[in-house]
């Protein structure tokens, strides 16, 4: 058994000080490329870090919000005399009360805090009552009554495109199409012809929801100042505050975001879900702080869903087996309102040739508005989507040739330098072809057939495989920035004042490795700041796999500023010092010559404050290349500059009888650049797959003509710890130049070549192809019978 | 309704509504926010806790139902150190998100006070009730499964 305190395992478990307060076994900092435990773990095993959920203070109302009960209608009139009549109600707000501009949304600001005129889906906040305590505003909100003129709704994209459709937007010109774009490389149209082989596949992409388990919560209070001050779920908080000042009509100044450790996210809370109702109800309640807290079923009505569509993807080859043609075609549900729509569907386009040289490409995009819930950021960000189309279809055409999957692959995967299907030149670290080395020689993929032969009666059994890459930060154009703040405390300790918000994955605790790192302190010396609008400095969201590739490029260069800083300050204090024979060590300034240190208190009471405060910025470079792409392409993420990339092997086993999928075995080479600490980069890995492996067999979120079925944890099914196998993941080590200490972000890799490597064993093994995911009994029954 | 009942090893009284879900009466009235909601309806067992040493989940329950019983949340799960089962989920790199955690834990001590040498079929199943989005498990099984190993080895 691992012990807290192994000599040369992982070191720094918090005490009972709680968060940023360890106990080690010695000074020492602990190396970046080592393990150390999580600054947040221990506050988290002993029930004592305090989310947003967790808030209840003294005086405290609640808030709700009444909702649409139809996808499209205009509101005729709202009647909160009945609402306002009720014991224990503190406010009945409707659109008309918001001084703002009422709107929320990134980069269209499209979405009401609250209806004005009409409802766009079923869901759409329309009322929100303030009330004493949580039953007395249910009664108040059931006394709510909302007119409505149902008006022609659209449930798919097809629908939403056709001439006549219903408008949601009706000031849009451009009616119900949010997005549209093209890129292309070459001439794919001609260059089919020139193919020995080709095949074609149209996947139907689900809903995914991100089942996050602590749903959308906050509290909001206005001060004594004026100033509206919220701590929220929240992915964004710099970015909330900003909408949330416009949107309510409130300087931005007074607007302050705290955004403690969130119960989950993965891209369900980059941006607005609570806030505007929060801030909105807290302006109204007397100064009173108000609590919003969503059910489980209003969570799954009203928050956003990974992207369904349609993706059309045709590929040809020569006869050797090289990738010549490529042509994609994905159509995304926006739903009713835009939300990451635009870049969702860019992210996707600009990942469609996957890991692959193709000479000639054209990838088109279009994403729609209907009246469905709305879509939005989810982890790998419209990049699964496309990938899973394009590795089955990889698939089928190693077939067709009668190539192995794995050499096809492995003859067209990209090696530095090369230039990919889309025509990105691959200057950065890249290595997806060790990760299919290291795959092939793997005895689960060397041993497959036999494996498979051995299928006990009534099983199939196929083994998969499938690569993935996903490209780190927020592209070309939209400035990938952070600004890192860290403090010398006057007891010789270390503050860090995250930038980023961390869901979960870990990024401010690695904050701690790195500026340990840096300033030679071990992890003990330091304690964490949340993001907090007033306290630390705009870095933007925790998204796009740049949390860390960001934040900790800037903490590195503020750390380095504070470390010179102290250095001077004891050459200042010690005239006989010389400056070049002075370093940090544990807790103090050592003069090496005489080996006699200097406490680092004694050096932080010397310091004038504001010099103990460092600050750093760090903006991401961009891919400079210049690729004929649209404005709006290129603003919303492509091309990137530097990629993760995955190969994935699976081996699953099939019932015949029911039709259930069984993982038998996965496994995982990535390339993320350097590992900075093995245990959590795991971490991602693992649970990256297992999300992914729900979205393959498991996680189908119905909605019927707009309303929500699965409104529960019991009709949406998520994994849990009997339906999963254990992942061997396995890290294939590059060095990232860009990022901190050579890594790249991590966070999202693992997610996007689930589905296809799960589809491409099922396919192997039942001897057709499901292309409607996820891949449920039914639908395999089905396979299974015309397959026969 | 009066509620007698042993919350963390301290004996408790409680005034409130005999109806009151479990849940609500400790994070709201006792503030243990430790034991945590997801579901409000028994389907992912973040709100799990012991009563008389048992798992149960806290958003089932309502108040009557602690009369006579004692209750551990994660709160008072730890004296003055960590129990093992909390030190091996940080050793093991079985926190992420963190929501899942407090039931997780007393879902694991539950388990290995029935079967102190669980394998990991069996502490996948004893677990099966309890939801993670984060770890996909595989970590979480692993500390549980470190400290069945050690029983095995005193047993020796």
């Amino acid at each position: 058994m691992k012990k807290l305190h192994d000599a040369h395992g992982a070191t720094g478990i918090p005490d009972e000080k709680g968060e940023g307060h360890f106990h080690t076994k010695s000074d020492l900092p602990v190396p970046v490329g080592s393990d150390l435990f999580r600054a947040d773990a221990y506050g988290k095993v002993t029930g004592r870090e305090r989310y947003a959920a967790d808030e209840y203070p003294a005086g405290l109302v609640y808030a709700g919000v009444v909702r649409s009960p139809h996808p499209h209608a205009r509101i005729l009139a709202i009647d909160t005399t009945g609402a306002l009549a009720c014991p224990g109600v503190i406010a009945v707000l409707t659109g008309g009360d918001i001084r703002g501009t009422n709107r929320t949304g990134l980069p269209e600001m499209d979405q009401p805090v609250l209806a004005d005129t009409k409802v766009r889906f079923t869901g759409d906040p329309v009322v929100l009552v303030v009330a004493e305590d949580r039953e007395l505003l249910r009664q108040a909100m059931a006394a709510v009554k909302v007119t409505y003129e149902p008006l022609p709704a659209v449930f798919d994209p097809d629908s939403a495109l056709a001439k006549g459709a219903p408008v949601l937007h009706e000031n849009r010109k451009e009616g119900n199409l949010l997005f549209s774009g093209v890129i292309a490389k070459g001439d794919a149209d001609f260059a089919f012809s020139e193919c020995a082989a080709v095949r074609e596949g149209i996947f139907s992409l689900p809903r995914q929801e991100h089942a996050y388990l602590e749903t959308e919560t906050g509290v909001a209070k206005v001060d004594g100042d004026g100033v509206l001050e919220m701590i929220v779920s929240t992915q964004s908080p710099f970015r909330d505050s900003r909408e949330i000042a416009a949107a309510l009509g409130i300087p931005p100044e007074k607007v302050r975001v705290i955004a403690p450790y969130l119960g989950g996210a993965f891209g369900g809370k980059d941006g607005i879900t609570v806030q505007g109702h929060l801030g909105l109800a807290a302006l109204h309640s007397g100064g009173r702080p108000v609590k919003i807290w969503n059910s489980r079923e209003e969570s799954f009505v009203s928050s956003t869903k990974r992207h369904p569509g349609r993706v059309s993807l045709k590929l040809g080859c020569t006869k050797d087996g090289t990738l010549h043609a490529l042509s994609c075609r994905l159509i995304f549900d926006t739903g009713a309102y835009a939300g990451l729509g635009g870049p969702v569907a860019v992210y996707g386009m600009g990942h469609a040739a996957g890991v692959y040289r193709v000479a000639h490409s054209r990838v088109e995009g279009m994403n729609v508005y209907t009246n469905n819930p709305p879509s939005g950021a989810f982890r790998g960000f419209g990049i699964p989507q496309v990938i899973a189309a394009l590795e089955q279809v990889v698939d089928m055409l190693a077939e067709s040739i009668g190539m192995d999957p794995l050499e096809f692959r492995l003859k067209n995967a990209i090696r530095v330098g090369d230039e990919t299907g889309l025509g990105i030149r691959m200057s950065n670290s890249a290595d997806i072809v060790t990760c299919l080395e290291k795959a092939r020689d793997h005895p689960l993929w060397t041993g497959r057939d036999e494996w498979i032969r051995q299928a006990p009666d009534y099983k199939r059994r196929g083994v998969g495989i499938a690569t993935g890459v996903l490209g780190i930060g927020y592209g070309p154009v939209i400035p990938d920035i952070a600004s890192a703040k860290l403090e010398l405390l006057t007891d010789g300790r270390f503050r860090i004042y995250a930038g980023v918000a961390d869901m979960g994955q870990g990024n401010n605790s690695a904050n701690i490795h790195i500026a340990g790192d840096v300033l030679c302190q071990s992890p003990d010396r330091f304690e964490l700041v949340q993001p907090d609008t007033f306290r630390c400095l705009n870095s933007s969201s925790s998204a796009a796999s740049r949390t860390t590739y960001s934040y900790g490029n800037a903490l590195i260069l503020a750390a380095g500023v504070l470390k010179e800083r102290i250095l001077d300050k004891v050459a200042q204090l010690h005239p006989l010092f010389r400056r070049e024979n002075l370093i940090l060590v544990p807790g103090a300034v050592r003069h090496t010559p005489d080996g006699s240190d200097i406490a680092l208190h004694t050096i932080a009471e010397a310091m004038q404050e504001a010099d103990r405060v460092a600050t750093a910025t760090w903006t991401a470079p961009v891919n400079r290349q210049q690729l004929a792409v649209a404005p709006d392409v290129k603003m919303y993420g492509f091309p990137h500059l530097a990629y993760t990339f995955t190969t994935h092997l699976t081996r699953v086993e099939i019932d015949e009888i029911t039709g259930a999928v069984a993982v038998d075995a996965y496994l995982a080479w990535t390339d993320a650049g350097r590992i900075m600490n093995p245990h959590v980069y795991e971490q991602q890995i693992q649970g990256g797959v297992i999300q992914g492996m729900g979205y393959a067999l498991w996680e189908d979120f119905r909605v019927t003509e707009g309303a929500v079925v699965t409104k529960n944890l019991s009709t949406y099914i998520l994994p849990t710890s009997m339906d999963v196998p254990d992942i061997l993941s396995v890290p294939v080590e590059t060095y990232e130049e860009s990022g901190p200490f050579g890594m790249k972000g991590v966070g999202e890799i693992g997610i996007v070549a689930a589905l296809p490597c799960i589809a491409n064993a099922v396919a192997g093994a039942i001897g057709f192809r499901v292309c409607d995911a996820p891949l449920t009994p039914e639908r395999i029954l089905t396979a299974l019978r015309r397959a026969a | 309704m009066k509620i007698r009942c042993i919350v963390n090893g301290k004996q408790t009284d409680l005034e409130t509504a005999p109806d009151r879900r479990v849940v609500d009466l400790l994070r709201e009235d006792l503030g243990l926010c430790g034991t945590k909601e997801a579901c409000g309806s028994g389907e992912c067992g973040a709100c799990t806790i012991l009563v008389d040493g048992e798992s149960r989940l806290s958003c089932l329950m309502i108040a009557a139902q602690l009369e006579g019983k004692e209750i551990v949340t994660i709160e008072g799960f730890s004296k003055e150190h960590l129990h093992p089962i909390q030190e091996a989920f940080i050793v093991h790199g079985a926190v992420q998100c963190g929501f899942c955690t407090p039931g997780m834990v007393l879902a694991a001590a539950d388990l290995l006070k029935r079967n102190p040498a669980p394998d990991r079929h069996e502490i996948r199943r004893a677990i099966s009730g309890n939801l993670c989005r984060c770890t996909g498990y595989q970590k979480i099984v692993d500390a549980i499964e470190s400290l069945a190993r050690v029983e095995e080895e005193s047993d020796e």
